[in-house]
């Protein structure tokens, strides 16, 4: 190590830290959807803030590289301007806020509006990794479910919800089967962003570092929304446009402007958003 | 042990560990991830043999101690500058989790860890170095990584290489993970790959 | 016009300013040093130790000081430092048979060798609190015994094991190295060095809720303290170029052997089993729920029916990490609002078409 170097690694992991993940990561990617333990390492940052997609990007991130940190789509949420600045500092890589600039995206709950490209690389962080865990809390019962292919459980509670609500009552973190083998966690992201992951040009990349699992979606796989023929998977719909740029066909969120029931509905992709404006001005 | 033997031992490696390691890997997860796609690891380091550079370079990023290492043809150079640098050992096939084999043939279905049902994970990746990743035959790919389908050449020992991969890929989500050196390039075969020959 | 929110950058470097600020105090009191932290602080700084797995007295006295007296954050920190830390070797397995002791007491026995010795405890203070710990009195020194007598203490279990009235220790397993949560995935089912590595840093209030609740009968164990022990003891590594055990320092560490509810089968006279805790530091609370807890995880091996939280292997290794169970509790405060807005709008649609409905409804009646 020279003198100009900081005083831990690059990227802030050891080494064999970083070639751990890294085996874990080409397993990921050669079974797509299957969810591979990792032996997480504690980060300094706390649990459940994006410790297993900060280890993704610190093991794959080079210093060619160029960063873009998203929380609920915008680069400018708290966890995201930390994240942003840890590897600002310990990779000293590039960083950006904007989508087509990019060679790796971290995210929490938003996939771009921007259509990715070959060679970008999306990491998600990911809460809780397991999809089946809120209809089976163990571990061991899940993952015997998964090697057998046993998901008719998520399909009855799914159809649970239709009989119940008319609707199944899932509206993000809607489970998605991957190339027709496993059912998979897509981060809770609305569901209004499942559509994008199917047949994806970048790499998909999901980190879990408290569950302590990663999995991947390699570029061009075949992602389907669990759905029923006679209830198809539908994705939430705006009746309204951006009141900020106009555009329609993309997820908003909703800001309360006053106390008297007035509301702003505004791209939740700042990027986006920006991009549109100043074109149109 | 003589000072040509521990020069060779301790030559070679990267000169940057940490750049030339993320550089390789970041490679080979393009290779992965894009299966058929040719990727060049340029000249980052000097392996022995029968380890080609792409094979030495791979694992000088990926291997370690955790990672036993099982060489078909080995050398005891070789197995003094994996251990050097690496920390990993040459290991018995039934443990391998990188394996260099001369043909990748039906036989390491029999030998090599697959993974299980449970954790499919737990299977080896299988380096294979051939004559050229651009002439000889044709095969077809399908499945994850790849837009509809692609192609790619090799030359080598790839006789019942069509049967081996339709047999490794019935196993799915178990199974081998292959990786095709030639010099510094390589390309990787998932076991989500459809090959069929041209 | 609304404009977007920026300045995350800023408003995070200011919170970072006034807490520091916080954290210091009125500037006109004396700063704390870690000596204060360490020496009258001592258990703060114990535990910190434990539960971060890192036996550093200044470093968690450090911990503490920077987190502010919040223990569970001054753990986190001491474990995100000991993340970063090379690991060179694996002890041997401390000899607790050869402790330096403080204080050893046992309630299965009326006297045995080595005494019981109350040591500094708070057993039987009463739970006044002294005016003068406003000042600063003076503390007479404490009575001494001198150190040079070599009274063996042998350990209960030791005594009840030479009439093989309590299941042997085990072997554990030579022939590897224990298991080490922090290196690897955990898995499920777990192996008991891996059980017991989980719950050594496991949060101290959530193993004495469980072991409370084995207590009340949700998984009853039956169990009698053979024996807390608290003390010194030396860490030995082996080192291969030598060719024997070298010791590198000691640790203070805590240790409760719990005797519990015996088993025994048509082939085996019946014996009484083990729970085990051992902590560093001192640290008696942590130490007899760990063992407790330890006891009532190993339901399967006695066949007993695993029937309540204390005795379910997943569900308390899955939790009791009090550094994942904060971060994951807390991270509810990041902004969930893209989520949010998804939940809304279905409640949203569910209302208008049951509005709807309704509506027709009365039109038809």
């Amino acid at each position: 190590m020279n003198a100009t170097l900081p005083a831990y690694n690059f990227a802030y992991l050891d080494e064999q830290t970083k070639r751990m993940i890294r085996r874990a990561i080409l397993k990921a990617v050669a079974i797509p959807g299957y969810q591979v333990p990792f032996a997480s390492r504690e980060m300094p940052m706390p649990y459940g803030w994006g410790t297993g997609g900060v280890q993704v990007t610190a093991s794959v991130i080079g210093p060619d590289d160029i960063l873009k940190v998203i929380d609920q789509g915008s680069d400018d949420t708290t966890n995201a301007v930390s994240i942003r600045a840890f590897f600002a500092r310990v990779a000293n890589v590039a960083v950006t806020t904007k989508t087509v600039e990019a060679t790796v995206i971290q995210t929490r709950h938003r996939i771009p509006e921007t259509p990715l490209s070959e060679g970008q690389i999306l990491v998600y962080q990911v809460p809780i990794p397991e999809p089946l865990r809120f209809l089976e809390p163990r571990e061991t019962e899940t993952r015997i479910m998964h090697a057998l292919e046993e998901y008719g459980l998520m399909h009855v509670k799914l159809y649970e919800d239709i009989a119940q609500n008319g609707h199944i009552a899932t509206t993000y973190a809607y489970p998605v089967k991957v190339e027709g083998r496993y059912v998979m966690d897509p981060s809770p992201i609305p569901k209004f962003d499942n559509p994008k992951m199917d047949d994806c040009p970048a790499l998909q990349l999901f980190g879990a570092g408290r569950e302590q699992r990663i999995y991947a979606i390699p570029p061009h796989t075949r992602i389907e929304s669990l759905d029923f023929e006679d209830h198809p998977f539908r994705v939430q719909e705006f009746d309204r446009p951006c009141g900020l740029c106009g555009a329609t066909d993309v997820y908003l969120d909703e800001i309360v402007t006053d106390d008297r029931g007035g509301r702003l509905f505004a791209c939740s992709d700042t990027d986006y958003c920006e991009e549109r404006r100043e074109r149109a001005a | 042990m003589s000072f040509t033997q521990s020069q060779t031992a301790i030559d070679g490696g990267f000169l940057d560990p940490a750049f030339d390691a993320q550089g390789v890997f970041a490679r080979l997860l393009t290779a992965i991830s894009r299966p058929g796609t040719v990727v060049d690891l340029g000249v980052c380091c000097r392996s022995p043999a029968p380890l080609s550079m792409a094979q030495g370079a791979l694992l000088l990023a990926i291997a370690d101690g955790d990672t036993p290492v099982f060489v078909e043809e080995g050398s005891e150079a070789m197995a003094e500058w994996l251990a050097f640098h690496t920390g990993a050992r040459i290991g018995e096939p039934s443990e391998a989790q990188f394996a260099i084999v001369s043909r990748p043939s039906r036989e390491w279905l029999e030998r090599l860890p697959l993974g299980t049902l449970a954790y499919p994970d737990r299977s080896a990746t299988v380096l294979v170095e051939v004559e050229s990743l651009k002439d000889g035959h044709s095969f077809t790919l399908e499945g994850p990584g790849i837009n509809g389908t692609s192609r790619i050449v090799l030359a080598g020992l790839l006789d019942d290489f069509a049967e081996f991969r339709k047999a490794n890929h019935a196993l799915f989500p178990c199974g081998l993970d292959l990786v095709f050196t030639c010099g510094s390039e390589l390309l990787a075969l998932p076991r989500s790959t459809i090959v069929t020959e041209v | 016009m609304y404009v977007a929110v920026k300045g995350g950058e800023a408003a995070i470097a200011n919170a970072h300013r006034l807490l520091d600020d916080r954290r210091r105090g009125d500037r006109s009191v004396p700063v704390l040093t870690l000596d204060q932290i360490t020496q009258q602080l001592a258990l703060a700084v114990d535990r910190v130790m434990a539960e971060g797995s890192l036996y550093d007295p200044e470093l968690a006295a450090m911990a503490v000081k920077q987190a502010r007296g919040d223990l569970i954050e001054a753990i986190f920190l001491l474990r995100a430092y000991r993340t970063t830390l090379p690991r060179f070797a694996a002890s041997k397995p401390i000899d607790t048979g050869a402790m330096k002791i403080e204080r050893r007491i046992s309630a299965t026995y009326k006297d045995l060798p080595g005494g019981q010795l109350l040591g500094p405890t708070f057993d039987y203070t009463h739970r006044l609190i002294e005016p003068d710990m406003a000042d600063d009195r003076p503390v007479p020194e404490p009575e001494r015994r001198s150190c040079d007598r070599h009274e063996s203490a042998p350990r209960v279990t030791d005594i009840l094991g030479a009439d093989a009235m309590i299941e042997p220790d085990g072997e554990g397993t030579p022939e590897r190295e224990p298991a080490d949560l922090t290196r690897s995935p955990r898995t499920f089912p777990a192996d008991r060095d891996a059980r017991l590595q989980a719950l050594a840093r496991g949060d101290e209030g959530f193993l004495l809720a469980l072991g409370y609740s084995t207590q009340r009968g949700y998984g009853r164990t039956h169990p009698f303290v053979g024996e807390i022990r608290i003390g010194e003891v030396e860490v030995e590594i082996e080192l291969p170029e030598l060719g024997f055990p070298v010791a590198i320092g000691r640790v203070k560490v805590t240790e409760c052997q719990m005797i519990s509810q015996f088993k025994g089968s048509k082939s085996e006279p019946p014996q009484f089993t083990r729970g085990y805790g051992l902590v560093f530091g001192q640290s008696e609370r942590k130490a007899m729920s760990m063992s407790l807890v330890d006891r009532a995880l190993r339901a399967e091996e006695f066949d007993e029916e695993r029937v309540s939280p204390a005795q379910d292997e997943e569900f308390v290794l899955a939790h009791s990490d009090n550094v994942q169970a904060t971060g994951f509790v807390e991270h509810l405060k990041l902004p969930h609002y893209v989520d949010f807005q998804a939940e809304l709008e279905l409640l949203r649609r569910m209302r208008s078409e049951q509005q709807y409905e309704d509506a027709h409804k009365e039109a038809a009646q």
